[in-house]
């Protein structure tokens, strides 16, 4: 009853509220680990729709391994990034996005 | 054989005029005498060679043409290079060969020591070669060459001392008057060219082609033909009205002037005319003006000669004088008369410059014969040939002036075209002739020498080379006559007859009776002693009645002694006129022609002005402001790049969003 009453729309509902958060902490956030942090959010509202549609419509498992794959690809995304940020914080000792302007026009 | 090497004859001087000209100042004076002299020497002996050939043929056959060379082709109008050899032509290639070589010889020592000699030879040759070219011409536009020819070698050598300015001035003169009876001469065979052309189709200027059709051209045209040949005929050979160069040619060396006044230049206007002897005589008009210019400048020139005191003035009016006679001559139709009076006058009158030479260069250069006299002692070959000289002008019978002035007044009396009128003026001339050239003789070698001691201790005989030449021509004043004994004597006019064929086509003078043609010798005869009579009682007898006369005739010998005011007249009228024109003309070409180039200049820079603007408001506006439009732009859309990665993606979002509702909704 439970299962039959979680219908498709409420996982694309949640994982667009998912996603409208994590675009949210990308855009507000000053600390550079706070937008890494939204932009992980980001990814997996997009892995809930892979998996949802996958449930919902594929009759096979290609939805729910892409979305494994992209677990996988976020970690490996994840520790470039945060090399970058240890890297940005070594040569200008912060990881306030509002300072980092170099390359302003 | 000869006829193939017909054009050695004025080539050879050519040579000679190129070898000197060009290299004759690196070599010794030997050389160059030897190369002037033998390259004449050379033309006279294959004019003679010329003239045996041609007497050995019959009389109808002494003609031929050597064509050298095809000169200029133009479809069917053809003028060669080519020689025609005619009884005409050979007599005048051995006077101007002949006379010619006796005159380079004298002057090896006249012109000893002269810093220009090699020059001088070379321009002598070439009058040489310009003469020659002249009468052997088969054409008239190859005679034109030689007509320009000499009348350039005039200027060269008439101005041959330039520096002198008067010597200069006297060749520009020769050269300019020259040109003025040039225009006409060439007017004069243009038209002729022209009408023939237009007429038959063939366009030819040779002699033969212009005989065989100039019975179809009107007597109009030929009469104004005629008169406009006889134009460039006043020039060259010094008629009224542009006889004013050659008393001025006095100017060259005395050589010179016997080369230009007997052999070669002012006979070219007499060589014409009795070479177009058969359109002259088509046109009678022509002729009767060409006798009366003839007789007017046979007297007018002799009164002038009457009170000249320059040695060589007096001469050269002798020699206007005598070219009138020659064209009374050719001018009543006795061509052969002419052409005989020429000859004896090349004879004579270079026997008589080239004897003023002597007197001259025995003077150190004095020309004055009031400062002259007693000379005859000192200079015994130069009197005795000068005295010949003399005798043969006044036409004392015997010499060689006699037989052919007679014969041409004789002629002028019983010719159609000439007349009583005519017959009396070239009389009077004779009587003239006779008294101005006895005064010559008596005031420079006889009575007081009136020179200062210095010159006088100078006088001398000159040296051989000048007094062989002095010989020789005096001999054939003396004898030359005899070849043209007219028929009143019972013997064949030797002359005539070997002149016949040329005129044969012509008119024939009427038959004289043999009674006249001995009243009129007699006349002139006596005309020639009363002159020669009275000179010697003004002059040797009565010797305050020159002085006298003058005082008592002071108008009349002014007026004679400045020759009628006729260059002061040109001076004032002609040239003043010519003048005016170059002001006026300078006036159009300073107002017209240089405002036009100067209007157009000036409308170029305003061009090049407003181009300008143009390029730099326009052309350069549009560029910069291209660049400042990108620069500005560029400033404002560099505020877009404000280094903050979340700005970027805001405008990222934003741009999705946008997308998406245009997508989706």
């Amino acid at each position: 009853m439970l299962l039959s009453t979680i219908t498709l729309s409420d996982y694309l509902i949640l994982s667009g509220l998912l996603f409208s958060i994590g675009v949210f902490g990308v855009l507000t956030r000053k600390n550079a680990i706070a937008v890494l942090m939204g932009i992980e959010l980001m990814l997996n509202a997009a892995n809930i729709n892979l998996v949802a549609f996958s449930k919902f419509i594929d009759t096979g498992l290609n939805g729910q391994i892409f979305a494994l794959f992209s677990i996988v690809i976020a970690a490996a995304e994840v520790a470039v990034a945060l090399a970058i940020v240890i890297s940005i914080y070594k040569t200008t000792r912060t990881i306030d996005l509002d300072k980092e302007d170099t390359l302003k026009g | 054989m000869i006829e193939h090497y017909i054009w050695l004859i004025p080539f050879l001087p050519l040579i000679g005029a190129a070898t000197n000209l060009l290299i004759g100042k690196k070599l010794p004076h030997a050389a160059v005498n030897i190369i002037a002299v033998g390259s004449i020497s050379l033309s006279f002996v294959l004019s003679v060679i010329t003239y045996v050939h041609l007497v050995s043929l019959p009389a109808e056959q002494r003609q031929f043409v050597d064509v050298v060379y095809p000169w200029i082709g133009l479809g069917s109008f053809q003028v060669n290079l080519s020689f025609l050899v005619d009884p005409l032509s050979t007599v005048m290639i051995l006077i101007v060969s002949g006379v010619g070589s006796v005159i380079h010889l004298y002057s090896v020592g006249y012109m000893h020591g002269d810093k220009r000699y090699s020059r001088y030879f070379g321009f002598l040759n070439l009058f040489a070669f310009a003469m020659l070219l002249l009468v052997l011409s088969n054409s008239i536009l190859l005679m034109f060459v030689g007509w320009e020819g000499v009348g350039l070698c005039s200027y060269l050598l008439i101005g041959f001392w330039f520096e002198k300015i008067e010597n200069a001035r006297a060749g520009m003169k020769a050269f300019v008057v020259n040109r003025i009876g040039d225009f006409g001469f060439i007017v004069g065979f243009l038209l002729l060219f022209t009408a023939i052309g237009m007429k038959t189709g063939t366009w030819s200027l040779d002699y033969g082609a212009i005989k065989s059709s100039i019975n179809i051209v009107p007597t109009a045209i030929l009469t104004i033909v005629g008169i406009m040949l006889f134009v460039g005929a006043t020039g060259k050979s010094a008629q009224i009205p542009l006889y004013i160069w050659l008393p001025d040619a006095m100017a060259g060396p005395t050589p010179v002037s016997a080369l230009i006044h007997a052999a070669t230049m002012v006979t070219a206007g007499v060589y014409m005319v009795a070479r177009m002897n058969f359109l002259y005589v088509l046109a009678p008009d022509a002729l009767r003006l060409i006798a009366i210019v003839g007789a007017l400048t046979a007297f007018f020139a002799a009164t002038i000669g009457l009170v000249q005191n320059d040695i060589k003035k007096v001469l050269a009016y002798s020699t206007v004088s005598q070219l009138g006679y020659m064209f009374i001559g050719v001018g009543v139709g006795a061509f052969g008369a002419g052409i005989f009076h020429l000859m004896t006058h090349a004879f004579f009158k270079a026997l008589l410059f080239l004897g003023s030479g002597s007197v001259i260069h025995a003077m150190s250069g004095e020309q004055d014969i009031r400062k002259m006299g007693g000379l005859a002692k000192k200079l015994p070959i130069t009197t005795a040939t000068f005295l010949i000289g003399t005798l043969a002008i006044t036409g004392v019978p015997g010499f060689a002036g006699f037989f052919s002035k007679d014969d041409i007044l004789y002629s002028a009396y019983i010719s159609p075209y000439g007349g009583k009128f005519i017959w009396l003026l070239g009389l009077m001339g004779a009587l003239l002739t006779a008294f101005y050239m006895t005064r010559l003789v008596i005031l420079t070698f006889f009575g007081k020498p009136r020179m200062d001691h210095h010159t006088a201790e100078h006088v001398h005989e000159s040296p051989k080379t000048m007094t062989i030449p002095l010989i020789i021509l005096a001999v054939l004043s003396a004898v030359g006559g005899y070849l043209g004994m007219p028929g009143a004597f019972g013997v064949h006019n030797v002359f005539a007859q070997f002149l016949e064929p040329v005129f044969a086509s012509g008119f024939k003078l009427p038959e004289g009776s043999l009674s006249l043609e001995w009243i009129l010798m007699g006349i002139s005869v006596l005309a020639a002693f009363s002159g020669i009579g009275v000179a010697y009682y003004f002059y040797a007898v009565n010797m305050e009645l020159p002085a006298k006369t003058a005082e008592s005739f002071k108008t009349a010998y002014t007026w004679l002694l400045n020759k009628y005011y006729v260059d002061e007249f040109y001076l004032k009228y002609v040239v003043g006129g010519v003048m005016k024109l170059k002001d006026l003309l300078s006036l159009f070409d300073s107002g017209i022609i240089d405002g036009a180039v100067n209007g157009t200049a000036k409308l170029g820079k305003k061009l090049s002005d407003f181009d300008g603007a143009f390029d730099r408001i326009v052309v350069d506006g549009a560029v910069n402001a291209v660049g400042d439009g990108v620069v500005s732009a560029g400033g404002v859309l560099r505020k877009l790049q404000t280094g903050l990665v979340q700005n970027y993606l805001i405008f990222a979002i934003v741009g999705i969003a946008l997308l998406l509702s245009f997508v989706l909704l």
